[in-house]
């Protein structure tokens, strides 16, 4: 994950509004279903008439809708929203991509003619050629995420009023003297075609409660904070109510408050029980990133990084990177979850693939580009080559390139909970919430804090500690891991905002896990006097 | 090869590119004074941007994907008594700018009172800056290409490299305007390469990045000859003990640390009691000596070698603004409510940063080193404690050892545990400031390379 900040905010939708305000129809607003048709069909055409020998083209609307309060007032009220179309096209091997926000014959016929000419100008800079994996058309398809509620509905003194109720809740415990939170929204309106034969459209809603609180003490010697509570979900205004932010306000902040008195944490080696909510991260750092195969060979060394997962000849069949019991799902296909989709950003329909089995490496994250580079894996154990689903690009303007899947820990077989877990640990930390994250370019060595610790004495929780981090090497710390959660205790961490490419695009990701133990982590203390 | 005598001149027909690609003084005026027609707000306010961004990547000695991407829009802010909200458009349509006026004011309407709004800004007096150099706005495709030759070509010769790189150059404008006059508008171009060059037995990464608004300054072939030598020189790395160790950090390893005293600047956080500029007891370090007295830190849209816009996202004035002088706090930046409620000035915050540079050059820091580190560069920075702005991350691309006035190895990557602050307190040379790279978009950044003591490597990495 990068710093990407995410741009948040959605809009208001007046036809739907339960105020009953009228709003005046939007000239902002998509094309009409057949225009985008024609529009997308245009642009492919022309590629395809230049000489492309593939060309897809995306038309999209992005919107988000933001409101941000601290304390007992509004910071900021905002819907955002843009639309366009990317074109890319391949010609003699070669990409190129152009992308334009004006919706006419003229503007994408532009765009796909801007596209080729990129394509034809880095002729001279090639090597190999690059060649797509096969497809299936999907001449007219649709899909929408799993929403009950639309957030865009939902008028804005209601989601300011519910935000205002939680903080004054917050506020209320001792030594809390700052709240801020918020509630994002974005919907995507997707459209695809591609000179294969597909034509697809979806719609794709998802649900951020940023909520931070901010304990002081009195003498102002000390800060603390407790966030993230609530992990973002592909889900809508059903899951923001679901959330009870005013009722769990109170014990977040007597949370943060605690940590102003908890006992700052002694250096060592301990066993390390960690919630999902914090769990993802760690999982999303150290096993999702490092599993994409552009890493792995190579295609992001100049921001993101490597791979210490390669080369693949090496690892596929043969890298024991955990237990007999650690098997690493990639899907786009759980409900709620922040990657699932109908189908990718080249118009593959994803399917579940296993990265992990019985803990050791079986597969990559692929595009139709990438998965030809695994043909021999695929032919020595009869499966087909063809792209899991992981193309996405952030907007319409993005080109779109391998981004991660839902990547999650499948629950162990027995219904093991995170009690059970803490009762059988006879000296270590409970960790609760994600904090400070850091891995290196190849994700071996990573640094981890979190929201809350605990600390676990004789199978006991007997107090909370602060300053806490914990250090790793990737492969040593999935081999340490001696116990997980059962099917009742899986749940997702997502985020909005997971950074790769170059230019930079800003992902939304989520990583199911259940409550998993590790043995033997050394823990720093990272509490230093200015 | 494509026949190149039939390729266009120019790959946009300009009679479909509109106006506003990367939009004039006196189209942006009239986008804003239409939109202010529209309103019936009390106040209303305009941010509006566009801009052309090319790029050309490239990696495993193989060209990877490539953009153009034209781009506008406009955020408009109404204010109806102390209720405001914001909406965006990238359609520049009469009806649709309308229409988003009209959401605003709806949204705002809806909005609770926020107590601390403030009357908009008045007309404002800019510094003039110029950004903008042609030479990046009309670049064409082939020219970026023939760019990336320069380190994909000796790359793919040598046998043993493997590169990957990043061209990107944006030409754009930025205009702001309200009901009560204000009218900023600033264009400007950018163009960033970086470029890793690694070993193909994996054991050496080199990384140079480069920066400037103007393309002709971009030096190519300099940039793949540094980061080829760099690779080499870095292979096969040894395992030293984490710990302290006397550093010498190149520009851009200072610049990934102490920009990052940027996001503390903020006077309102320092006085509410959660920031590293809190003074215990109440109220801020201003007047304090925080750093070595060799520590200059300043912001400076006029600069030769920061050409930064002249205002903020509000319309304020930016001026130069000395963050640290002489080792000594001298400001933090006021918003307008804030400096209302302090009885302060307000001031934009920190747009560009600069360290001033010392004549030290970074031979002469190796030369006096009897033992120590020298740092390419860090990754992965990570706040982990916000009372002393303390990050973690790590090295990368290119980390020695020096012993006896010598690199002497190249050595594993380090995770470290350090504040900008602890950093600039064990301060031991200063050498020549230079415009670095690596911030990719994030601004315009002039750091010098330094010399440390005690800097704080907790453990080790095997990532090369």
């Amino acid at each position: 994950m990068a710093a990407a900040a995410v741009a948040a905010a959605g809009v208001f939708n007046p036809a739907e509004a339960m105020s009953g305000l009228m709003m005046p129809p939007g000239a902002a607003e998509m094309p009409a279903e057949d225009t985008i048709k024609e529009l997308m069909a245009a642009a492919i055409t022309t590629a395809k008439g230049l000489g492309a020998s593939y060309s897809d083209v995306r038309i999209g609307r992005y919107r988000n809708s933001i409101v941000f309060t601290r304390e007992q007032q509004i910071v900021n009220t905002a819907d955002t929203d843009s639309i366009g179309a990317g074109i890319r096209a391949l010609v003699d091997g070669t990409w190129g991509f152009g992308a334009t926000k004006i919706l006419t014959k003229d503007g994408v016929v532009a765009a796909a003619r801007e596209a080729v000419a990129i394509a034809k100008a880095n002729r001279i800079a090639r090597d190999q050629p690059v060649v797509l994996s096969p497809t299936q058309a999907y001449p007219n398809a649709t899909w929408k995420s799993d929403f009950k509620i639309d957030p865009f509905t939902i008028p804005i003194e209601q989601r300011a009023d519910l935000l205002l109720k939680a903080n004054a809740e917050a506020l209320k415990v001792k030594g809390v003297r700052f709240v801020n939170s918020g509630l994002l929204f974005v919907k995507e309106d997707r459209n695809f075609a591609s000179t294969e034969g597909s034509v697809i459209s979806q719609t794709i809603i998802r649900t951020a409660i940023p909520f931070q609180i901010t304990a002081v003490s009195e003498d102002r010697s000390d800060f603390q904070t407790r966030g993230n509570v609530v992990t973002p979900a592909g889900r809508g205004w059903e899951y923001v109510l679901e959330q009870d932010i005013v009722g769990n306000a109170k014990k977040w902040a007597e949370e943060a408050a605690q940590k102003l008195t908890a006992k700052s944490v002694e250096v060592g080696r301990y066993d390390l029980v960690l919630h999902p909510s914090h769990l993802w991260l760690t999982i999303h750092e150290s096993i999702a990133h490092p599993t994409e195969l552009d890493r792995a060979l190579g295609y992001e060394a100049n921001y993101a990084g490597t791979s210490f997962v390669a080369p693949p000849d090496k690892v596929l069949g043969k890298l024991k990177y955990g237990p007999e019991f650690m098997n690493i799902q990639g899907d786009r296909s759980q409900p709620g979850a922040c990657a699932t989709i109908g189908y990718d950003d080249e118009g593959v329909k994803p399917e579940d693939f296993m990265i992990i089995k019985n803990g050791i490496v079986n597969d990559y994250q692929t595009t139709r580009e990438q998965a030809n580079w695994l043909k021999w894996w695929y032919d020595a154990n009869k499966r087909p080559t063809r792209s899991h689903g992981c193309s996405n690009a952030d907007n319409w303007s993005s080109v779109q390139f391998q981004r991660m899947p839902n990547v999650s820990l499948l629950p162990g077989t027995k219904e093991v909970s995170w009690d059970d877990i803490i009762a059988a640990t006879d000296r270590g930390i409970g960790i609760v919430g994600d904090g400070s994250f850091s891995i290196d370019q190849q994700r071996y060595n990573a640094q981890f804090g979190g929201q809350v610790f605990y600390e676990i004495k004789g199978g006991k929780i007997v107090g909370m500690l602060k300053d806490v981090a914990y250090q790793m090497r990737t492969p040593d710390f999935w081999n340490s891991m001696d116990m997980i959660g059962g099917k009742k205790s899986y749940q997702f961490g997502s985020a909005f905002n997971d950074g790769k490419g170059q230019p930079g695009q800003s992902n939304a990701v989520s990583h199911g896990c259940v409550p998993s133990r590790f043995r033997n982590i050394n823990v720093i203390n990272t509490g230093r006097k200015a | 090869m494509t026949d190149r005598r039939r390729e266009p001149k120019r790959l946009i027909d300009p009679s479909v590119l509109p106006a506003d690609a990367i939009m004039s003084r006196e189209r942006a005026e009239e986008i804003i004074k239409k939109i202010v027609s529209f309103s019936k707000a009390d106040d209303v306010s305009v941010n509006l941007g566009s801009g052309y961004q090319t790029d050309v990547r490239f990696a495993a000695n193989q060209m990877s994907t490539s953009g153009a991407v034209m781009t506008s829009g406009v955020g408009i802010q109404s204010t109806i008594g102390k209720k405001h909200a914001v909406a965006t458009t990238n359609d520049f349509s009469d009806e649709s700018l309308k229409s988003v006026v009209e959401k605003s004011e709806a949204l705002a309407k809806l909005s609770p009172d926020d107590p601390e709004v403030m009357p908009p800004l008045g007309p404002q007096t800019y510094l003039p800056v110029s950004g903008y150099f042609d030479s990046t706005a009309n670049l064409t495709p082939e020219a970026r290409a023939r760019a990336a030759l320069t380190a994909l070509e000796p790359a793919r010769k040598a046998g043993d490299l493997q590169a990957a790189g990043f061209i990107i150059v944006n030409a754009g404008s930025n205009a702001l305007g309200n009901s009560k006059g204000l009218f900023a508008y600033n264009r400007s171009t950018n163009a960033n390469y970086t470029l890793t060059v690694r070993t193909t037995d994996g054991t050496g990464s080199g990384w140079v990045g480069v920066e400037h608004p103007d393309w002709t300054q971009l030096n190519f072939a300099d940039v793949a000859n540094r980061a080829i030598e760099k690779a080499r020189l870095s292979r096969n790395p040894v395992a030293i003990e984490p710990g302290r160790y006397t550093v010498i950090l190149e520009p851009q390893a200072v610049g990934d640390l102490v920009q990052l005293m940027g996001g503390s600047l903020a006077a309102r956080a320092a006085d509410e009691g959660r920031s590293a500029f809190t003074k215990q007891g109440g109220g801020n370090k201003i007047g304090e000596k925080i750093v070595d007295e060799r520590v200059t830190i300043f912001s400076d849209p006029q600069d030769p070698q920061l050409l930064a816009q002249p205002f903020d996202g509000q319309g304020l004035p930016l001026a130069r603004q000395v963050w640290v002088e002489n080792g000594v706090l001298k400001q933090l930046f006021y918003s307008r409510f804030w400096a209302q409620k302090q009885g302060k000035t307000a001031t934009g915050g920190p747009s560009s940063i600069k360290m001033v540079g010392g004549t030290t050059s970074l031979d002469d820091m190796i030369k006096s080193t009897p033992r120590g580190i020298l740092v390419t560069r860090l990754w992965y920075l990570r706040q982990v404690d916000p009372r002393t702005i303390l990050y973690t991350g790590l090295t990368r691309d290119g980390t020695f050892l020096i012993e006896n006035g010598k690199i002497s190895k190249s050595i594993k990557n380090f995770r470290f545990n350090e504040s900008p602050l602890f950093l600039l307190n064990n301060l031991e040379a200063i050498g020549p400031a230079v415009r670095i790279g690596g911030t990719e978009q994030g601004g315009p950044i002039v750091m010098p390379p330094i010399k440390a003591k005690d800097f704080n490597f907790t453990s080790l990495s095997d990532a090369v």
